[in-house]
């Protein structure tokens, strides 16, 4: 294959895996400020797809895409760290809002303008949990998709061989390039940081590009493109409720036998 | 009027459990609306497919039956649905938020340009009021969880249809429709549609593995979790769960270690179930394990620590040794049933 020019879509999330004790306010709920920001997880499974595809293809350059604010801008460098030959953060109010919709329309606009050869995203981030922007952007790109992709098994001469991770099982299939690939967690894990990588390129500019930079139909960005409305948030609070508390003796776990009985709970 | 879709999935020739949940769903919001439930099946050898649908109330049967349609690929499909929708202009659409809903339905939406909601637990219709005075009658609530099951949100899309949304496999019911007559089988006219670009991707092996546990149908789940110390120590879990007829199912951190399957995993990476019975031993309740079983309809939580969150959410919260509180509790069931 011909070298390829490969474009990375990476996201910052609050870490909502580590919502611990300090993470929850008293009343229950969630304390965002608390979550630590951080690199996408699967979007680092993409990003080490992506650097093998590199090392694999004479020439071939990877290239790191984000939306999101300016802080956003530590993915790009934590990526440029760890192997990858630039970034571009996609920053501005007119992109604030965003569903799935006009986030992936945003990341084609941009995208357009820098004509990757094969686009790898993440499967799904962990804020807003839907792995609908993988697809989407492959839809308005009007490429092939391969989602759940856990290895590249085979790189041919304009096509490559990708082993997917289904719910229930894998599927091998052979896809042409240009393409959209979205990387599942099972993959391979990110190869670490580069002390040299760090000392040579922690200085080193980014790109940032607002809307103007992207000649966006306005009407498609941010919360005017969206189609989905949050209507209602509520915060998920652990609630009591009438509650039979006991140590287990026998007379107790008797008792509660006879009543799930009794009450046809079990048979 | 306009309808609502669901697309169906297949597995095999067999529409998905995921589907016919759906259907038993989507005949409830179609009965409110007052109109058409309206399956779309794309695949190939399905004839009489109809029959197990209208089961579930599916008025009307769109097939396309050709053998570039199965298995699934995204393209193909996402051109023949794509057409369908645009020639009948369903208000709603739903899919399964399975390996194939979740890389089909956002392809769709793109197309479409219309609006999708992942993997909700509730669907509802009701009234809208936006901030600029707007109101629409009827919208489909779609209710998820986010921010990893730290939040719950109600979307609504407002102006765009179909409203699109997707909805794990064992979150709705599934349920025969009483008394509900034959569906109309239609054909799609979908070679208009099919594009040559979209047979690009081929699929070249493909391994699934039969459905060995059913946690979704299984009314009483007994599940154990990293406290329950070892494989040999969840030999106890299963005794119960064949006694009381129900599965064994597991936290996540007991499946690492080991203990037990990767298939029997409940939670926000695993299975959701709703069982009418859940028996927690040795699970401390983390939300990523909680969001896959709080539907329970009655929880027995068995852990040690009495501070652990499980014991929030049960109706019974035993705080003691499992080795010790589960033979008790077979013994008493032995004694006490007939
Ligand atoms: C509570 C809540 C619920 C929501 N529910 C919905 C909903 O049901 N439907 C909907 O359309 N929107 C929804 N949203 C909005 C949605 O979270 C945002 O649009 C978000 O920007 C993208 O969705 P995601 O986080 O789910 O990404 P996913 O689709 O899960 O991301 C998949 C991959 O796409 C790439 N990617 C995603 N975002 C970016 C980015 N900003 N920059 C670069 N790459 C990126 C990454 O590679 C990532 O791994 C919701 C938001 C909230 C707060
Ligand atoms: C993105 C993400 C997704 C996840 N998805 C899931 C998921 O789908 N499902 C899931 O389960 N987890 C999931 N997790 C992991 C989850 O956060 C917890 O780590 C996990 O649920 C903990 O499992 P546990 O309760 O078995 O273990 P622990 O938290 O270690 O709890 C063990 C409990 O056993 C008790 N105990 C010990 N010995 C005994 C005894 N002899 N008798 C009685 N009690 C005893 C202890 O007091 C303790 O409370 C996910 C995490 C992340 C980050």
């Amino acid at each position: 294959m011909k070298k390829l020019n490969i474009v990375v879509l990476a996201k910052q999330v609050p870490d909502t895996r580590n919502v611990g004790k300090d993470a929850m306010t008293a009343e229950g709920t969630v304390n965002r400020a608390a979550l630590a920001a951080i690199f996408n997880p699967e979007d680092l499974n993409a990003l080490e797809m992506a650097l093998a595809l590199k090392s694999q293809i004479p020439g071939t350059t990877v290239h790191v895409l984000t939306m999101g604010p300016e802080r956003a801008e530590e993915i790009l460098r934590d990526s440029i760290f760890r192997g990858a030959d630039g970034g571009t953060l996609l920053s501005g109010r007119e992109f604030a809002g965003a569903d799935t919709l006009a986030t992936s329309y945003a990341l084609t606009c941009a995208l357009k303008k820098l004509n990757p050869d094969l686009v790898v995203a993440g499967r799904q981030a962990i804020d807003g949990d839907t792995a609908q922007v993988g697809p989407q952007v492959a839809g308005k790109m009007d490429l092939p998709q391969v989602t759940y992709a856990e290895e590249v098994v085979e790189i041919k001469e304009s096509t490559l061989v990708i082993k997917r991770r289904l719910e229930r099982g894998v599927e091998t299939v052979e896809c042409p390039v240009p393409a959209v690939i979205t990387v599942n967690g099972t993959a391979p894990d990110c190869r670490p940081k580069n002390a040299r990588r760090v000392m040579r390129y922690k200085n080193m500019p980014l790109t940032v590009w607002g809307a103007a930079d992207v000649d966006p139909d306005m009407d498609q960005l941010g919360l005017n493109g969206s189609p989905t409305k949050v209507k209602k948030i509520e915060n998920v609070v652990f609630r009591a409720k009438e509650c039979k508390r006991m140590t287990g003796t026998d007379t107790e776990i008797e008792g509660m036998m006879k009543e799930l009985i009794a009450s046809h709970t079990i048979g | 009027m306009n309808s609502v879709f669901v697309y169906i999935e297949l597995e095999g020739r067999t529409p998905a459990e995921v589907s016919l949940e759906l259907l038993t769903k989507g005949r409830e919001l179609a009965t409110t609306l007052g109109v058409k439930l309206e399956a779309v099946v794309l695949g190939h050898g399905l004839d009489g497919i109809e029959k197990e649908l209208q089961h579930y109330g599916a008025d009307v049967v769109w097939v396309a039956d050709d053998k570039e349609l199965a298995p699934f690929r995204t393209l193909p499909h996402t051109s023949i649905l794509c057409g369908l929708i645009e020639q009948e202009q369903p208000q709603i659409a739903l899919f399964g938020a399975t390996s194939i809903g979740r890389d089909f339905a956002p392809r769709v939406s793109a197309a479409l340009k219309s609006g999708l909601t992942a993997d909700c637990t509730e669907l509802v219709i009701g009234d809208h009021a936006d901030a600029k005075g707007n109101e629409y009658k009827n919208l489909l609530y779609q209710i998820r969880p986010a921010f990893g099951g730290n939040i719950i949100a109600t979307i609504v899309n407002p102006e765009r249809r179909p409203q699109m949304a997707t909805v794990r496999e064992g979150v709705m019911k599934r349920e025969h429709a009483k008394g509900h007559g034959p569906a109309e089988v239609k054909a799609i006219d979908y070679k208009k549609w099919l594009r040559g670009e979209d047979l690009v991707v081929k699929i070249i092996d493909r391994h699934i593995e039969a459905r060995e546990v059913d946690l979704k149908a299984a009314p009483v789940i007994v599940a154990g979790g990293y406290g329950v110390g070892s494989r040999d120590n969840f030999k106890l879990l299963y005794e119960l769960a064949e006694m009381l007829g129900g599965e064994v199912g597991a936290s996540r951190a007991a499946v690492d270690a080991g203990f037990t399957e990767h298939c029997r995993q409940i939670g926000q990476t695993g299975v959701t179930v709703r069982p009418h019975l859940y028996i927690a031993c040795g699970i401390s309740g983390q939300i990523q394990h909680t969001a896959g079983m709080d539907g329970s309809s009655m929880v027995i939580s068995i852990d040690k620590d009495p501070d652990a969150p499980i014991h929030k959410i049960a109706d019974y919260a035993i705080v003691g040794d499992m080795n010790e509180v589960l033979p008790k509790m077979v013994k008493y069931y032995k004694q006490n049933s007939k």
